[in-house]
């Protein structure tokens, strides 16, 4: 019963992709919207029966298909663990999914290639999927490459424009780097622990047998580097700016709420590995704050409304390494899940403005949309207001933790993460105050068309806002659900619940202010002083140096991809051209002899046999001679 | 059989033969008829057939000689075989001269 309904959660999208792919052109775009939504909103279902099912009992649900590969002493099952983590997991993953499903519909209406994008997406949610209820690494290994794939597919959805493509292929190649990293390190573990198996990999971790901590330590180093490609974190993040070259929804799916928490997942999987080795833990810890507040600071900048985005994206991600490299796992699960919401609704969101302006993605041609679309309007501002961090929405309860997290493990990671909060409330509200307050700056013909999304858009926004709202009761200081739902899968006992001392209060005290603080200034400068972002000829100073990334691309080009490129070109220029000098030249001699020795064909029988005569005569007297 | 062996000698069975297949071998280089090609052919193998022989009863061995029966059996064959492809020569060029044979020139 579990085995079956098990593979229906994971099949029933790969069926969505399957009949999209071969059959979602004839089928026209209504019906291959709605097979594409039917099959993750079954796979959503059947995560909720399992997830009430494993909430009840406390038993994780194990199911084993067949035995995939077994090599000396090294045995591998391929089954699916579906504990309380991966649940947790799946639900959010089908459940906005199925939201995002929903809203494509509409959005990509207009799209020829309607069919092939749900495709993608299914088969995205398809490996997601994988991803998640994998029960051993390799089994995640296949969904983490496969997230990868569609990551590209979709990325580069829109291959006409040169740029999409080249973003879809630095996505792929930045991805591949973490990959390897991951993979190196699941070699390590199964060399050391001759499984890969979850349960059984906890059970030796956990068991205080001597273990080689020099190659822990390695190994949990190689899984991070893989979370860092993944999920975005320095030095491998600069894909996921450009990643919003593919459609909205897509960067709603996969570049906020799913694909990108991977990292997150994979290190809340792992935890126990990461328990091992405290210096991995540090470099995860500062990495994910350096993260944060660089990408922050990006982001303050920026004037693409999905960039802006993408960088908070970054920037949330890094908060939430924070908490996982301080041990907290499930103070970043739990902002991994608000966060899915929040920036999930911001996206859509986004995507509805885009799509009532055809494409337009400058805040500095927006404005004053409030009154034309008061659904997205009032969505999106619940959503600023839950990334800002704002009581009581979701995101104040998950960043007010890991803050809290933070200062009680060490003061300058705390102050690190409230500066980048107080630059997220400023720039969310930024973000805000351009798009929808004051007077619209397009043209004339676009206010003329200015209207509210259609219902298959708004409902999504509707929903997702509402979660953003109330999102945070799963785990309110003092009434701790997630805590005790997760504790099973960490190796220490929970994080302690802080008791709700005067020192808590003072901190979310100082984080709302922080947040206000942001949002004042945003209002300041772009209500009351009236100001706009300057054009990009007059941007200057310090703001030009983050107007353009810190020049880390350029930097990445200079140090890698140009050196890369001349190596390349060196090959290709000095030893293809010798290598294939000396190929061809076997070839030209050999067609020369050829040509001489053709000549030895006269057609003379006799000369034949003189030849065959004289050849035996050889042949004899070398035999004679040699004994 | 000893006694023919001991009253001749077995050398001077080596030399006979070999001087049949020298024969066979000037035969087969300086002629152009082919039908005296193929009889230098056979000249050649019958000299070998004799070796054989003369081996066979010097080493009181019978193998030798069953050998040669293969061998004729073989040649038997070989040579229907050849005249037929002379034959059919012949009726395509209208001539067995071996110097005429160069369709095959390179």
């Amino acid at each position: 019963m579990d085995t079956n309904l098990a593979l229906v959660l994971v099949l029933a999208p790969f069926a969505g992709f399957l009949l999209n792919v071969f059959f979602g052109k004839s089928l026209g775009k209504s019906v291959s919207g709605a097979i594409g939504t039917a099959a993750v909103v079954v796979s959503f279902v059947v995560s909720i029966v399992f997830f009430l099912q494993v909430n009840q009992s406390g038993k994780a649900v194990q199911v084993n298909l067949f035995e995939w590969m077994q090599i000396a002493n090294f045995k591998l099952n391929f089954g699916f663990l579906l504990d309380q983590l991966s649940l947790l997991w799946l639900l959010f993953v089908t459940g906005i999914g199925s939201l995002i499903h929903l809203y494509s519909i509409s959005y990509m209406h207009d799209d020829e290639k309607m069919h092939s994008f749900f495709a993608y997406l299914n088969l995205f949610v398809f490996f997601m999927i994988t991803l998640v209820m994998g029960s051993n690494l390799l089994v995640m290994f296949i969904g983490w490459e496969g997230v990868g794939l569609c990551s590209y597919l979709l990325i580069g959805f829109w291959y006409k424009n040169q740029d999409y493509n080249d973003a879809a292929k630095k996505a792929f190649i930045m991805n591949r780097i973490g990959d390897l990293g991951l993979l190196i390190g699941i070699f390590i573990l199964a060399t050391l622990f001759s499984t890969l198996d979850y349960t059984t990999l906890k059970l030796s971790m956990t068991s205080g047998m001597p273990l080689n901590m020099h190659w822990v330590a390695v190994a949990a180093f190689c899984l991070f580097i893989g979370a860092c490609g993944k999920s975005a974190q320095i030095p491998l993040y600069t894909w996921l700016p450009d990643a919003m070259a593919g459609p909205t929804p897509v960067s709603a799916l996969i570049h906020a709420a799913t694909m990108v928490t991977a990292g997150i997942f994979m290190v809340t999987r792992m935890n126990f590995l990461f328990d091992l080795a405290p210096s991995v833990q540090t470099i995860i810890a500062i990495i994910g704050a350096a993260t944060a507040l660089v990408a922050a600071t990006i982001g303050l900048v920026q004037n693409d409304i999905k960039k802006v985005l993408a960088y908070s994206t970054v920037s949330q991600l890094g908060l939430m390494f924070l908490a996982l490299g301080l041990g907290a796992y499930e103070v970043a699960v739990f902002h991994v899940i608000t966060h899915a919401f929040f920036k999930a609704c911001l996206f859509l969101g986004s995507g509805s403005v885009i799509h009532a302006l055809h494409g337009e993605q400058d805040m500095r041609k927006m404005g004053g949309l409030k009154k034309a679309m008061p659904i997205t309007f009032i969505t999106m501002l619940i959503s600023s207001l839950a990334i800002s961090g704002i009581f009581p929405f979701a995101g104040f309860w998950s960043k007010d933790e890991i803050l809290m997290v933070a200062f009680e493990h060490n003061k300058a990671l705390w102050i690190v993460g409230s500066i980048a909060s107080i630059m997220t409330a400023f720039y969310m509200f930024r973000l805000m105050y351009l798009t929808f307050f004051k007077e619209f700056r397009g043209t004339e013909e676009q206010k003329h068309h200015l209207h509210e999304s259609p219902a298959l858009i708004t409902f999504p926004l509707i929903v997702l806002a509402a979660l953003a709202t109330v999102g945070g009761l799963i785990n309110l200081p003092g009434s701790t659900w997630l805590n005790h739902y997760l504790a099973p899968i960490l190796s220490k006992s929970g994080h302690e619940q802080h008791g709700l001392t005067s020192e808590a209060y003072m901190l979310m005290g100082i984080a709302l202010v922080g947040a206000i603080i942001g949002i004042g200034i945003a209002y300041m400068k772009y209500i009351k002083q009236n100001q706009l972002p300057d054009e990009d000829e007059q941007i200057s100073g310090v703001n030009k140096v983050l107007y353009n990334k810190y020049y880390v691309d350029e930097a990445y080009e200079m140090i890698f991809v140009k050196p890369i490129n001349f190596l390349s070109r060196f090959f290709r220029d000095y030893v293809e051209t010798a290598l294939s000098a000396v190929v061809f030249g076997f070839a030209k001699a050999t067609t020369e002899l050829g040509y001489y020795g053709r000549k030895l064909q006269s057609g003379n029988v006799g000369f034949y046999l003189f030849a065959f005569v004289l050849g035996v005569c050889a042949i004899i007297s070398y035999l004679f001679l040699a004994h | 059989m000893d006694n023919v062996l001991n009253q001749i000698g077995i050398e001077n069975y080596i030399f006979l033969s070999v001087i049949l297949f020298c024969i066979g071998v000037f035969g087969v280089l300086y002629r152009r008829n082919a039908i005296i090609v193929f009889m230098s052919i056979e000249i050649m193998l019958n000299a070998v057939n004799l070796l054989f022989v003369a081996f066979s009863t010097y080493h009181q061995d019978a193998q030798g000689q069953v050998f040669v029966f293969f061998s004729m059996a073989v040649a038997a064959a070989e040579v229907a075989v050849g005249l037929a492809i002379l034959v059919s020569i012949f009726r395509n060029l209208g001539s067995i001269d071996i110097d005429n044979l160069k369709k095959l020139k390179g």
